[in-house]
């Protein structure tokens, strides 16, 4: 039972780990790795990768219907898989902590701040006095971050923002003072300049106390500044694995460079490339390489032969026949220009407020030329959300002037007649919600055809069936019902829903922030597709990355007031607002820099 | 939503082949008896003989003749109540759901109302007003009942109505029907099924106790309810006079109650899927 077998500086090994799924379906296999006391690893791959399974996995827990069923992983040269009952527990929190995703659901909203913690250290030492309970907590609110006055662990949890709740959550973990951590994405619902400084924090405390961190994301962008190194996961495989320089300088598995070439960078405007097919779910794993279906460097064996991951110079390693040996090409690439957009202004707005229990925008004014795209950047809270609301309808308490293709627009709906219904269209941010679960794609496409357009039957099944194509959607997809689909199906099927009804203006409302990089790069391509067919956009976003690749004027929202307007390039590359500034600096970027 | 899913699920076959088997007892039971339910043939309080399978009862009526031809009114009053407290109580809950506001607030604090009262009383109160015609039975079980189908198609309707498709729709300009009938309701279905069931069940129960009572269907026809209460005092002579018909309620309930969990189960396995 004790660590005197193995005497070196590794916290965490993991060798071959292999969880199933029931009827032996694999969807993590030949995983194996090692950290090193306060090393941080980022553990990068798209929903479905098996990266989630893997990092509850060194909890020793696998999600219902999965079992972890081969395999050895040794935590401070503890064997945490033949760990049972009370020791398993201890092991649980103690040795390896864990912050979930989303802190708004994972503290009780019952407990006060003061008591989830005392609760977790007590629960794992229950024989520490009060006083040194007291001093535990207190060290690790100021490690965190936090104030460790009485006043503050009195507080729910509600009663914090969201970069505060995600502070505790690391306190929560922290405070057990455990040897590895694993994070799974745990600034996904934060701010971009609130991730910034939670990052700085975490990287702070695992290289203080020696603490090993697993950092799970789906977004190579963020772990740019925080991580020692990349694991790279496709299919339940490890494919690359590399030092951070290495991994975004000459990345060697087409997959890595995949995922790259799909990520928006605010540092430079390129073409983004979406991975076209999609990933194997568990099962329908291809023989060979999982990633030889959508590879363009696709030969002949890798169809036959599994790659294994293999160590190249410099401490990469990399499961590829046919890998890349030569760096990432540097500088910019050349972007098509969007077709100059007229002068004809399409939208105008002036003077908007919005109040429900408080006032949410303050005198907005914008205008939107026929055929550009107009991106509304804010964090959380700014307003943005209410204000495309106002525009596309659905408004409630709105104040001020509306006026599209210079004649004056009402704010809801029902007071607007059909040719302006039709017109003016909007997309949802969650495409889970956005479609009735009860209905198939044909008949929610077709819905408004007959509503607007008086056209039934065959008519409106062809034409069902281009919009499909338009938004490429095979045009099977019109029969199924929208939980067969997948996140980025779905969306592309609210798009279609909105270009059916031949809009000149489409509202997105953050309509990329559920999907993963690389759907969202095929996304993001066909939006730029569909404004240089003459369709007039307003897209709003917190991602500045996505602002970079698609968008050709900004306005930045503060706290319901514009604080900067200007062309793309002028506001992300010289911004003359301290707030936009900020927000700049605290993007994440692949650039160095 | 297709019923070959919800009959894949072994409950909830279990739940349909038993409801079925009582109701095809009931339906075809008039046909199958070999007496008239009024005809006196045998002795009052009459054993088990081979020529009556059930003996007899206090009037010397063949049990089995009655037993079999005493369940179509105690079906068709429960599945009626049922359905229009469904339809009736769906409809306002939906229209509540969807609204909000004043209509919302009217409709339901009507149906806070009535919820205070014990269902039971309210219908025995009814009853021994304006009397027992079988219609007004069936109506004053179904007012007792559509509170409860109010409250729950209203609750169903309100999480489905804040989902942004409806909000896609109403963008679109679909008319206020259109919204209600084909894009929420259809969403609501399942639980008001599930409700439907348990209605089914909780409405045998108080038919019967409306016969029991006295207040139900009237004497010389054949109920189960009223059967109970006409043999209760010859329990010990001729028990099955009043288990037999006890006994059929209780699987009929049974039968309901399973199917109704079962498709409830069934339609929450099927929204797991959907994220």
């Amino acid at each position: 039972m004790t660590a005197a077998l193995k005497v070196d500086s590794d916290v965490l090994r993991v060798s071959d780990l292999r969880v199933e799924l029931a009827g032996q379906v694999d969807v993590l296999a030949d995983v194996s790795f090692s950290l090193a006391a306060g090393e941080i690893v980022g553990l990068v791959g798209e929903s479905g990768s098996g990266k989630t399974t893997l990092a509850t996995a060194l909890l020793c827990h696998a999600r219902q219907g999965a079992r972890i069923t081969g395999g050895r992983i040794a935590v401070a040269g503890q064997a945490v898989l033949e760990l049972e009952g009370e020791a398993l527990r201890l092991a649980r929190g103690g040795l390896v902590g864990y912050v979930a995703q989303d802190p708004a659901t994972a503290l009780n909203p019952a407990l006060r701040i003061g008591a989830l913690l005392r609760e977790t250290v007590l629960a794992h030492q229950p024989r520490l006095t009060t006083d040194a309970l007291q001093q535990r907590i207190n060290e690790t609110l100021v490690d965190v971050g936090l104030p460790d006055d009485p006043a503050f662990l009195r507080r729910f949890p509600h009663q914090l923002s969201g970069g505060q709740q995600q502070r505790v959550m690391l306190a929560l973990a922290f405070v057990l003072r455990p040897k590895l951590i694993v994070l799974d994405e745990p600034t996904t619902a934060l701010d971009v300049t609130t991730q910034a400084h939670v990052l700085e924090t975490l990287k702070g405390l695992c290289r203080g106390h020696g603490v090993a961190a697993l950092y799970v994301t789906h977004d190579l962008a963020v772990v740019r500044d925080l991580v020692d190194r990349v694991m790279v996961m496709y299919a339940g495989r490890l494919v690359e694995v590399a030092g951070c320089e290495t991994l975004f300088k000459a990345p060697a598995h087409p997959y890595t460079r995949a995922l790259l070439a799909a990520i928006p960078d605010i540092a430079r405007r390129q073409p983004l490339q979406a991975i076209g097919g999609h990933a194997p779910a568990p099962g329908q794993r291809p023989a060979g390489c999982a990633f030889a279906p959508r590879c363009a460097r696709r030969r002949a064996e890798c169809a036959v032969i599994e790659p294994s991951l293999l160590a190249f110079e410099g401490g990469q390693q990399v499961a590829c026949l046919a890998p890349y040996r030569e760096p990432l090409p540097l500088g910019e690439q050349g972007v098509e220009v969007a077709a100059a957009p007229s002068a004809e202004v399409l939208l105008e707005v002036q003077g908007l407020d919005v109040a429900y229990d408080r006032q949410v925008l303050f005198d907005v004014s914008l205008q939107v030329a026929q055929g550009e795209c107009l991106a509304l950047v804010g964090e959380s809270g700014s307003g943005k959300t209410s204000l495309a609301r106002a525009i596309a309808g659905l408004g409630e308490n709105v104040q001020g002037q509306l006026r599209y293709g210079g004649e004056p627009l009402a704010f809801t709906a029902r007071h607007r007649d059909a040719r302006l219904r039709h017109q003016i269209q909007y997309v949802f941010q969650n495409p889970y919600r956005a479609l009735n679960p009860r209905q198939t794609i044909a008949q929610t496409l077709s819905a408004p055809l007959a509503h607007f357009f008086s056209v039934r039957g065959d008519a409106a099944r062809s034409r069902v069936e281009a919009v499909l194509a338009r938004v490429s959607l095979p045009a099977r997809v019109a029969d199924l019902y929208p939980h067969s689909l997948s996140g980025g199906e779905r969306q592309r099927v609210a798009i279609a829903r909105a270009l059916i009804c031949e809009p000149r203006l489409l509202v997105c409302d953050e309509i990329t922030s559920a999907l993963d990089v690389s759907v969202q790069a095929s996304i993001l391509a066909l939006l730029r597709r569909l404004q240089r067919e003459g369709l007039t956009v307003l897209f709003v976003t917190h991602d500045l990355g996505v602002v970079r690749a698609i968008a050709d004027r900004v306005l930045v929202l503060r706290q319901g007031r514009v604080v900067e307007e200007g062309s793309a390039e002028q506001v992300l590359g010289r911004p003359v607002d301290g707030y936009t500034r900020t927000l700049v600096a605290h993007s994440p970027s692949l650039s160095v820099g | 939503m297709t019923e070959t899913r919800w009959l894949a699920d072994p409950q909830v076959r279990r739940g349909a082949v038993i409801t079925a088997l009582v109701m095809l007892l009931a339906l075809l039971g008039p046909w199958l008896a070999p007496h008239a339910p009024t005809a006196m043939v045998g002795p009052v309080y009459g054993p088990p003989t081979a020529g009556a399978p059930l003996g007899h009862d206090f009037l010397g009526h063949d049990l089995w003749s009655r037993l079999l031809s005493g369940g179509v009114s105690v079906l068709w009053m429960s599945v009626a109540a049922a359905t229009l407290a469904l339809v009736v109580g769906g409809s306002l809950g939906l229209l509540a759901g969807f609204s909000r506001r004043r209509l919302d607030q009217a409709i339901s604090w009507a149906a806070d109302v009535s919820l205070a009262f014990p269902d039971l009383i309210l219908v025995l109160l009814i009853v021994s007003m304006l009397g027992r015609a079988p219609w007004l039975i069936v109506l004053t079980v179904a007012i007792a009942f559509t509170p409860g189908v109010v409250r729950l198609a209203r609750g169903s309707a309100v999480a489905v109505a804040g989902q942004e498709f409806v909000e896609a729709a109403q963008m679109m300009g679909y008319s206020r029907w259109r919204i209600l009938f084909s894009e929420i309701l259809p969403n609501i279905l399942t639980p008001l099924l599930v409700h439907f069931g348990n209605m089914l069940t909780w409405a045998v129960g108080m038919l019967s106790g409306l016969s029991f009572l006295g207040y139900g269907v009237a004497p010389p026809a054949a109920d189960w309810g009223l059967m109970i209460n006409e043999n209760q005092a010859g329990l010990l002579v001729q028990p099955w006079a009043v288990l037999a018909p006890a006994l059929l309620i209780a699987v009929f309930a049974y039968g309901t109650n399973i199917l109704a969990e079962g498709i409830g189960r069934v339609s929450a396995r099927i929204g797991e899927k959907q994220p």
